[in-house]
């Protein structure tokens, strides 16, 4: 079995796996990372989101072999408790969910979002969502949460 | 003034739960344990109730820790559903912590010396004058809790609370924007290994013939279980259970299964089957005059899958004979009795404890994937086995909210006035969880070798909100009224609760129908309604959403404005909502405003984020959802064939919440589905001129509505 290496957080990082394994089961059953969450397996819902060189991508169907060389960013990469992202912050401030298992998916899309797009419209925001599945109705919180977010990285 | 309870009726909670020590116990460093029967299904119980408890013991919120349930410790509180837990727990709570705080006083006084009256409790120092002090921590050793509950003292008045009616942050949200593992989907247990059950394409089909080789050759692979028509695989990591899984389901033989409905016909199928027929509710007229015309109206509802974002899942580990259950289950209790009738082993032997999944909007898949865990555990060598859904299986196999048909007859005097009303309902039962009958009804007890027969869903009774019916009494005053319920006794579509149950379809129809008579006279449709209201709360959540949508405004070509008001089960949260819609190539809903009132608002923001949640779900319901299947399976397993609304397409939703902080709350949580249903099918009737009955109202509906029409 061939390594694959990848950046994961910033890491360097070599997994011995089959090519054809998905990312999230790598993630979440080699690696301990379980911010993206299994949803569909079928890339349509956005619960497994992690960014892959800045975009933001299901990895429930993403082969280990086209991660290779690539740069991963989950949930957990984006801030800590301490250090918290900006998203992470107004997504608190804006209390921007109800059962949250769709929230690190949306994170990703919307940290992917204010990497291309700094300053974003409501519209803008709702569009880089839409591929973002969201069950408990919390979508205005987060479009909110979201701007929010831009707002104070342009502040700052 | 606390004018609706007089003490000292003890809340059903604290009658079924009585001793104190069983909800709240005082840790050594330094925090007060809650331990409640109710679980946090992403509505934000947790936290409200955690403001109770702080508010009633005068501690610090971030003092609270609340114990999850389980059956091995937790007050049995039921379910929770039927947004009663503020109700049921947080009356319960706000009691027990009221006659906690009393004890300590009491023992505060003896210590000090100082007169109970003349203590103050600041964070849990209690304090007296003089600068005397001791603490709930310094006197935990000898002030017994294990007393029941008596009913006195009575808790603080409104106005003396300082957290509950506030906007407090929920206490879980933090985990989740920092990916700390919450969720069942994320346990991590030592030694944990993967399951998944074959369930087959047909419904009711059996397996019959199993070629396993494959499934045994794949890495990984630890054990096949089988056990009559259930079977499933055990691996030690999800990749090779999934293989192994894909490799059963090419050597699976099974029966045919049942015959499904004709999902373009639901009404003439719902009304064809043998029923159990239930006069709900009647009120006679004085002189029954003749009408000078009956309106009579169908409408219809579809089967509504609860469509969770995750996957129902479960672990279970063995210790000999006895098991132990993780689980999103809305209740552990009920979810232990049912698996104490499928294993044959007393209750004792099973500890059942929560862990939260996602949203799970009434009985999913939660309990099913309980049962298939324990029994893939058995072949684990004592492991815990974690076993997950697919997306596919639960679009398929969990059950649904049920289809409805609902007839009404309203007779109208000459001046279009009513003078009788006859509401009919036909649809399979709205329950069938588990824990409440003599027979399980998880979904592989009726796979196994020795299979119970699956249970045809019944309706609760009406005193608690009823099933199909609920809602179906109307809150007006019409003259007369008879409300009759047909429940199949046939169910080749598995049903069970779905938020509201039947109360989204019978608003839908009521306040539909109320439109078109309002329309008939002439006079505007909020007059209409409240000429016909007497509670004055019911009559302030209209007014107030009216005004906060300023009805009626200008009427503009392409955009239709529509009202539905309801009190959720006719005894909880006061609704209305006004819906604004633009029309055109299909229906695009742009606003709802709503005004709700739920008594005193533990946590405000809670409970906007409810409503608002409630109104977007409602939304997708009326805009896009609908369960399909053809004659032999369902066909709608996935995101493509069952879409909900999505980012772009959500309104806009305003809310406001008319505060009655003297008044015991009630939930918010399924308040709001069925005033938008109705806003949204009114305003599209504003918009383009065309009634339509059948949900959802999509462009094909409204063409076809738009045929009918003369």
């Amino acid at each position: 079995m061939p390594a694959i290496q990848f950046q994961l957080n910033g890491a360097a990082t070599a997994v011995d796996v089959e090519p054809d394994q998905t990312l999230l089961d790598v993630l979440r059953g080699r690696l301990g990372v379980t911010s993206a969450h299994f949803g569909c397996g079928a890339g349509e819902c956005g619960a497994c989101y992690v960014m892959v060189d800045h975009r933001a991508m299901a990895s429930c169907d993403m082969p280990m072999w086209s991660v290779a060389d690539r740069d991963i960013v989950t949930v957990e990469g984006l801030g800590t408790v301490g250090v918290p992202h900006p998203l992470q912050r107004a997504f608190i401030a804006e209390q921007a969910m109800q059962c949250g298992y769709c929230v690190s998916g949306i994170l990703i899309s919307a940290a992917a979002l204010l990497k291309r797009n700094p300053s974003p419209t409501e519209a803008e925001v709702r569009a880089a969502l839409d591929r973002n599945l969201c069950r408990c109705g919390s979508h205005n919180r987060m479009v909110r949460a979201v701007l929010r977010a831009a707002a104070e990285m342009a502040a700052s | 003034m606390n004018t609706l309870s007089p003490a000292p009726k003890l809340p059903v909670s604290l009658v079924a739960n009585p001793k104190l020590s069983s909800w709240v116990g005082f840790t050594d460093d330094g925090r007060v344990a809650i331990s409640i029967g109710k679980v946090e299904i992403g509505q934000g119980i947790v936290t409200a109730l955690a403001q109770i408890a702080a508010d009633e013991l005068d501690v610090a919120i971030t003092r609270i820790e609340m114990t999850r349930a389980s059956t091995a410790a937790s007050p049995n509180e039921g379910v929770t559903s039927g947004s009663l837990s503020i109700q049921q727990s947080g009356r319960a709570l706000r009691q027990v912590c009221a006659e906690v705080r009393q004890r300590f006083l009491r023992a505060a006084s003896e210590r000090l010396g100082v007169d109970a009256s003349r203590l103050d409790i600041d964070d849990g120092t209690i304090s007296g004058p003089g600068n005397v002090r001791t603490s709930y921590w310094e006197l935990m050793g000898e002030v017994s809790l294990d007393h029941d509950a008596t009913g006195s003292p009575t808790a603080k008045s409104a106005a003396a609370r300082t957290v509950a009616g506030h906007s407090v942050q929920r206490v879980d949200i933090p985990d989740k924007v920092f990916a700390r593992p919450r969720f069942i989907h994320d346990l991590a247990l030592p030694g944990l290994v993967h399951g998944r059950v074959l369930r087959p394409d047909l419904p009711d089909a059996r397996l019959i013939a199993l070629n396993e080789a494959a499934a045994r050759a794949v890495p990984g692979f630890i054990a096949i279980v089988r056990d009559g028509g259930f079977a499933g695989v055990v691996a030690d990591n999800e990749t090779a259970a999934e293989a192994a899984l894909k490799a059963l389901r090419k050597g699976a033989t099974w029966s045919d299964g049942g015959p499904l409905p004709d999902d373009d016909d639901l009404a003439g199928f719902l009304k064809s089957q043998p029923v159990e027929t239930t006069i709900i509710d009647t009120r006679m007229a004085e002189p029954a005059r003749h009408p000078a015309q009956t309106l009579r109206r169908q409408y219809t509802r579809p089967y509504i899958a609860h469509a969770s974002i995750a996957p129902s899942c479960a672990v279970a580990q063995w210790d000999g004979d006895r098991v132990h259950v993780w689980t999103h289950s809305q209740g552990v209790y009920l979810l232990r009795a049912d698996l104490a009738i499928v294993l044959k082993l007393p209750a004792e032997s099973i500890v059942v404890e929560h862990i939260e999944g996602a949203g799970c909007y009434g009985h999913n898949a939660a309990d099913d994937v309980a049962l298939d865990a324990v029994l893939l555990a058995k072949a684990a060598g004592g492991r815990p086995v974690r076993v997950q859904w697919s997306r596919h299986d639960e679009m398929s196999h969990a059950p649904f909210g049920a289809a409805m048909a609902i007839e009404i007859e309203a007779d109208l005097d000459s001046n279009n006035e009513i003078t009788g009303w006859r509401h009919a309902i036909w649809s399979n039962g709205h329950a069938a969880r588990p824990g409440r009958a003599a027979q399980p009804t998880l979904l592989a007890a009726s796979e196994i070798a020795n299979p119970y027969p699956r249970m045809v869903s019944t309706n609760p009774p009406a005193a608690n909100g009823g099933g199909g019916d609920r809602n179906s009494v109307p809150l007006y005053d019409f003259p007369a009224w008879t409300i009759t319920s047909h429940r199949l006794l046939t169910m080749p579509v598995r049903t069970s609760a779905l938020r509201t149950l039947g109360g989204q379809g019978n608003v839908f129809a009521i306040e539909s129908l109320l439109d078109e008579i309002a329309e008939l006279r002439g006079e505007d449709p909020i007059a209409f309604r409240l000429r016909h209201l007497r509670d004055e709360r019911a009559r302030d959540v209209i007014r107030a959403a009216a005004r906060r949508a300023q009805w009626k405004p200008q009427k503009q070509p392409g955009i239709g404005h529509g009202l539905g008001f309801a009190r959720y089960k006719n005894t909880g949260a006061y609704c209305a909502a006004i819906a604004e819609i633009k029309g055109a190539d299909g229906v695009r809903v742009r606003r709802l405003t709503l005004a709700v009132d739920v008594g005193e608002a533990i946590n405000p923001d809670g409970v906007i984020n409810q409503i608002e949640g409630g109104a977007i779900q409602a939304a997708s319901w009326v805009l896009k959802e609908r369960v399909r299947f053809d004659r032999t399976r369902i066909t709608s397993t996935s995101w493509t064939d069952y879409p909900i609304l999505t980012f772009s397409e959500v309104p806009a939703v305003d809310v406001e919440i008319i505060q009655r902080p003297e008044i015991e709350p009630v939930g918010a949580g399924e308040a709001a589905h069925g005033p938008v249903t109705a806003a949204i099918a009114n305003a599209v009737y504003d918009c383009l001129g065309v009634r339509v009955r059948d949900l959802p109202i999509t462009r094909d509906r409204i063409i076809a509505a738009m045929e009918r029409a003369p």
